[in-house]
């Protein structure tokens, strides 16, 4: 037998497992996902009721693990009576939603998705209910809102269901940040963030002074997660989900994390004016006005979103009125609410299943037609308008006997028992419209198919909810009496305040409310015929206040109007302003702390001028300034000489004892200029550039001249920082760390290496992966890509070489480059195991003397560049395979793997180990674990940077028009 | 020998970014070519100047005369980096050059049609579908 805590655990980890396998299991297996999804939920359930004894009396159980210990945080879980009801509810209903989902859903539907998405939703649910660290809470929370959107959107191909995601998203999200702060805000109060902790300091998150803030942002999370007004608006467009994911998300589950986070916090943040005005007000708002909005719905899903609202709205009134009375209302109301909402939507899902259509207007007597749906749907929605002997009746007479007992003195208290029975008033109303509407009347005659015989478990799960409503009605005690009662004393703990859970208290005032709401809602809708009969869609009042397009407004007006704003007074579509303003900011970035501060050289007195040095950096900032005045026309001149610089600045990284970066320097600078060559011949040759600026105009020379002036401006600012650093003393760095290190910790004697691939190891990963992604973007950029028409002309350079091949005789266009290039392709060929070699010596002796995985890949694809060079791509690629996709997927999985070794050994990620083993005949070697990860290093960036050129490579062998434009067949 | 490599940064600098501000994308990129190479240097030099003991640890201990390591091997990585960034900016050039016949960033902004829908596509699609 496992204990309290790991089944806990199992609690919340059988659905996101659940939810990885169903989502890879074949889509068209249709009831071996529903067998799964049910089989975990059903789990859920039956572990939820073993813990009922653990949590009986008002104990919790906890489960905590280290989380981020450097931040105090745990991740918690935690289980009271409340959360138990919670947990019962999210896997019950679950359990009934997935038996009826196996039925509703079309065999043409990807159910594996849905089933997938719906385990990943009963998890995030499970974890706000059992979260015991409010971050974690937050964090399950936003897990909710991302897989309600993806549920709402399962039908994707329908704009609405598009919409309604997206607003779902949007409203559910926002909120659920602004929850995040204000629970960052309440962490900062109480010094924790552990649920236990807030609930103990209520007292000092009270008297803060931030007090204010936080509530109000917790409670942004909490009215937009449980629609409440303002933010109720998106429900009724969520209702383009799958039926099934109404019942469960948008009326028994995730709505109700609102009110659940309410109650749970309710200790901790109410008994204050503040909260009494805002919970309460919201949910006085919601309760009428959804209320009155769901009367006039003409679609049965339409109606009961805005039920539900209405709903919502009444239990957040219950938590608003702060009282523990009130508190235990709301709960025992969420359960109610659970079973008959979740039943009626599962009822308007059988219901379109069976006659295609949802629309009031075109449904009539279906009572003879489909009578257990109809029998069941009637007992439900007698539920919902309170009729007695129902488990409706019982949380609404709670809820009447707490609007007539409460007392404030305030208008708002005076008011609230007459709103309320206006409330309950209409929600008789449109209880019996949904009754009278869909079953009663005449035989329906436009329906968009004819009934075909409901599957036989289809209505079961509305049969057992329907029963657990009536048996809760009839016997409340019995059947909830316990539950409620453990779940009160979760949130309120030892001291609840005494109710009854009766079906008689006798005659007193909250009985002649019901009575009167009864009798008013039958009266009212009795009126309201000849108006719904018309068939408006929308309420008399409010049918102009269309929320979605004031959404629709705001949200153009914050994202596309005020970014538009921005760009037409602060942007501009050209490069070159940006481009001033960037370098512009980051002149005053520099100069401000020199202002501030003062600027002059360091103490240091200057070293002696090394003349070869001298004279070699004469020749560098020629090749730069050269290059910078020749490349308006001399592009490959400009190439050569940016090379120049770049070579330079290797040989300036030699004399400065910096053997590694001169080698890479050396190497890259190779690279660079064989993959600009061979982007060059696809950019237009210098002629047509003449020819088109051949009109200097003034204005272009003072454009110019101002580009100079900025770049003067620049480059005297660096060299001045650069001074004034050079002259001032090294600071104490981490350097001497490393050093010290190296040897001892790493295993090698050459710290550059050692830091890149040991103590930086993270760093270096990062960096292969970038390469790794930019070598496939390359590949991915010039495959897919579909030249223009007008360009696709072969190089100018290939051409010509063929012109003259054709010209010297009868032959094959590629042996004029065979010819022209014998005897280096000779050497080159020859070379190619040489420099394999040395790519090899440079890896192996990495770790110890300058060289490494970088340098030693960068020369292996040379080795590569060069048998591409000397024997054309089709001779290359005739004899050598090479998978450079596959180099780099293997080179960073054997990174990663090295790293993830460490773990096998108790250490943590990308640890390294070293070892001087004796081997015989070659004697003492080292050995590190970081050659491994080094050999990643190599493997990638031989991928990545033979990929990279053989993608530009590849592109001049494609079949191209000739270049004269004559009509040939457009082979792109 | 600071004065010179204050010079040669300076230098360096200025070609590239006069290279940077000109219309042409390749040009741009040749300028980002040299201002990394450059960069690289002056944070090179902001470890240390003057040739020493490359950070090799010999069996006996380095002591003060070696180079800093730390910042060789954040160049060394920079320079990888720089390396892929510029293969993949030569590509996009090609793209573009290729999409719309021209590397001139001007024409380009013009190539591009501003679109602003006057609306969200998702309320279009809404008014379609009413």
């Amino acid at each position: 037998m496992m204990s309290d805590e790991s089944l806990l655990a199992l609690v919340l980890a059988l659905p996101f497992a659940g939810s990885l396998v169903v989502g890879f299991l074949p889509s068209n297996r249709h009831n071996l996902e529903a067998w799964l999804a049910g089989a975990i939920a059903l789990a859920g359930l039956a572990i939820a009721l073993a813990l009922y004894p653990a949590v009986a009396d008002g104990k919790a159980i906890r489960v905590a693990v280290e989380w981020l210990p450097t931040l105090g945080l745990d991740f918690t879980l935690r289980m009271d009576g409340f959360a138990w009801l919670f947990t019962v509810l999210v896997t019950g209903i679950g359990l009934l939603v997935v038996l009826y989902a196996r039925y509703y859903m079309s065999p043409d539907d990807p159910v594996a998705r849905f089933f997938a998405f719906l385990l990943g939703f009963m998890g995030a649910m499970l974890g706000i209910v059992l979260s015991g660290n409010l971050i974690q809470l937050v964090f399950f929370w936003e897990l909710t809102s991302l897989s309600s959107f993806l549920l709402i959107g399962y039908w994707h191909h329908t704009a609405k269901a598009r919409d309604g995601a997206r607003m779902a998203l949007t409203v559910t999200a926002s909120g659920g940040l602004c929850l995040f702060v204000g629970v960052v805000i309440v962490g900062h109060i109480v010094g924790s963030y552990d649920l236990d902790r807030v609930l103990e300091s209520g007292a000092a998150i009270r008297s803060h002074a931030l007090y204010v803030p936080a509530l109000v942002l917790i409670l942004l999370g909490a009215l937009t997660k449980s629609a409440q007004f303002p933010f109720h608006f998106w429900l009724p467009q969520a209702m383009a989900a799958p039926t099934p994911v109404s019942a469960y998300l948008h009326s028994a589950t995730m709505v109700k994390a609102g009110v659940f986070l309410m109650v749970r916090l309710w200790p901790a943040l109410g008994y204050t004016e503040a909260w009494f005005w805002i919970v309460g007000t919201a949910g006085l708002c919601t309760f009428v006005l959804g209320a009155y909005l769901a009367m006039f719905q003409q679609d049965l899903k339409g109606l009961l979103a805005y039920s539900t609202i209405s709903h919502l709205g009444l239990i957040t009134l219950l938590i608003g009125l702060d009282s523990p009375t009130g508190i235990v209302a709301a709960i025992f109301h969420m359960m109610n609410h659970a079973t008959f909402k979740a039943s009626l939507f599962m009822a308007a899902g059988i219901i379109d299943h069976e006659t295609g259509t949802r629309d009031i207007r075109r449904l009539s007597g279906l009572l003879r037609l489909m009578p257990v749906t109809a029998g069941l749907a009637i007992l439900a929605a007698a539920s919902m308008a309170g009729v007695p002997l129902l488990n409706g009746f019982l949380s609404k007479e709670m809820f009447f006997a707490e609007a007539v007992a409460h007392h404030s003195s305030s208008a708002f208290d005076r008011v609230l028992p007459y709103l309320a029975a206006l409330a309950a008033m209409f929600s008789v109303t449109y209880s019996l419209r949904f009754i009278h509407g869909a079953f009663f009347g005449p035989p329906p005659a436009d329906l968009p198919r004819q009934p075909p015989p409901l599957p036989s478990w289809m209505a079961a799960p509305v049969a057992l909810l329907v029963s657990a409503c009536v048996l809760v009605g009839m016997f409340p005690a019995v059947t909830a009496g316990p539950f409620l009662d453990s779940a009160a004393r979760g949130v309120l703990g030892a001291h609840i305040p005494t109710y009854s859970l009766a079906v008689w208290h006798g005659f007193n005032v909250p009985l002649l409310m019901s009575v009167v709401a009864m009798a008013g809602g039958a009266l009212l809708y009795l009126a309201l015929q000849r108006y719904l009969s018309s068939g408006i869609e929308g309420s008399p009042l409010l049918r102009r206040l269309d929320s979605q397009r004031i959404f629709d407004r705001i949200m153009i007006a914050l994202t596309l109007r005020a970014g538009r704003i921005g760009l037409e007074t602060a942007g501009t579509r050209r490069l070159q302003p940006q481009l001033r303003l960037i370098l512009g900011v980051a002149c005053a970035a520099a100069l401000w702390p020199l202002l501030q501060l003062g600027m002059a050289a360091g103490p240091l007195a200057p070293s002696a001028l090394d003349p070869a040095l001298t004279l070699v950096w004469v020749v560098g900032a020629a090749c730069a300034i050269a290059a910078a005045y020749q490349a308006k026309y001399h592009r490959f001149a400009a190439l050569i000489l940016t090379g120049g610089a770049g070579l330079v600045v290797c040989v300036t990284f030699a004399w400065l004892s910096a053997p590694d970066l001169a080698l890479t320097q050396l190497l890259v600078e190779i690279v660079t200029t064989v993959l600009l060559l061979l982007g060059l011949r696809w950019l237009p040759k210098r002629e047509e550039m003449v020819e088109a600026d051949r009109h200097r105009t003034p204005r272009v020379l003072l454009r110019r001249a101002a580009d100079l002036a900025i770049a003067t401006v620049v480059g005297i600012g660096v060299a001045a920082i650069a001074y004034a650093v050079m002259t001032r003393p090294a600071p104490d760095s981490r350097a001497s760390f490393f050093v010290e290190r190296a040897y001892t910790e790493g295993g090698g004697t050459n710290v550059v290496n050692v830091i890149l691939v040991d103590f930086r190891g993270f760093d270096t990963l990062g960096e292969i992966a970038v390469l790794g992604v930019v070598a496939l973007t390359v590949y991915a950029l010039l495959r897919r890509f579909r030249p223009a028409p007008d360009s696709i002309v072969s190089p100018e350079q290939q051409v010509r070489q063929n012109a003259r091949a054709a010209a010297a005789g009868p032959r094959q266009p590629a042996d004029a480059l065979a010819d022209s290039l014998l005897v280096p392709a000779l050497v080159m060929r020859l070379l190619f195991p040489v420099i394999g070699m040395v790519a090899v010596y440079l890896f192996l002796r990495g770790h110890d003397l300058p060289g490494g995985g970088f340098v030693a890949g960068l020369t292996m694809s040379v080795a590569f560049i060069l048998q591409y060079m000397a024997g054309g791509t089709r001779w290359v690629e005739a004899r050598l395979i090479i998978l450079p996709v596959r180099w780099i997927g293997v080179g960073l999985l054997l990174a990663a793997l090295t790293g993830l070794g460490a773990w096998a050994f108790g250490y943590p990620f990308l640890t390294s180990h070293a070892s001087h083993p004796t081997l015989p005949v070659v004697g003492k070697v080292p050995l590190a674990s970081a050659i491994l990860f080094d050999l990643g290093v190599f493997v990638l960036v031989v991928g990545a940077t033979v990929l990279i050129l053989i993608a530009l490579a590849h592109q001049s062998i494609r079949t191209h028009r000739p270049t004269k434009p004559e009509p040939a067949p457009d082979h792109a | 020998m600071e004065i010179l490599f204050a010079i040669a940064i300076g230098t360096v600098v200025t070609a590239s970014v006069y290279l940077f501000l000109s219309r042409d994308l390749l040009r741009g990129l040749l300028g980002f070519i040299l201002f990394g190479t450059a960069v690289n240097l002056a944070i090179l030099l902001a470890g240390r100047v003057g040739p020493m003991r490359p950070p090799l640890v010999d069996a006996a201990v380095l002591g003060a005369g070696a180079a800093n390591p730390l910042p060789q091997a954040l160049i060394l990585t920079a320079i990888v980096i720089g390396f892929g960034l510029t293969a993949f900016a030569l590509i996009l050039t090609l793209t573009a050059h290729r999409e719309f016949g021209t590397t001139s960033v001007e024409e380009l902004a013009e190539a591009e049609t501003p679109k602003v829908p006057a609306n969200t596509a998702a309320a279009a699609t809404r008014r379609e579908a009413a």
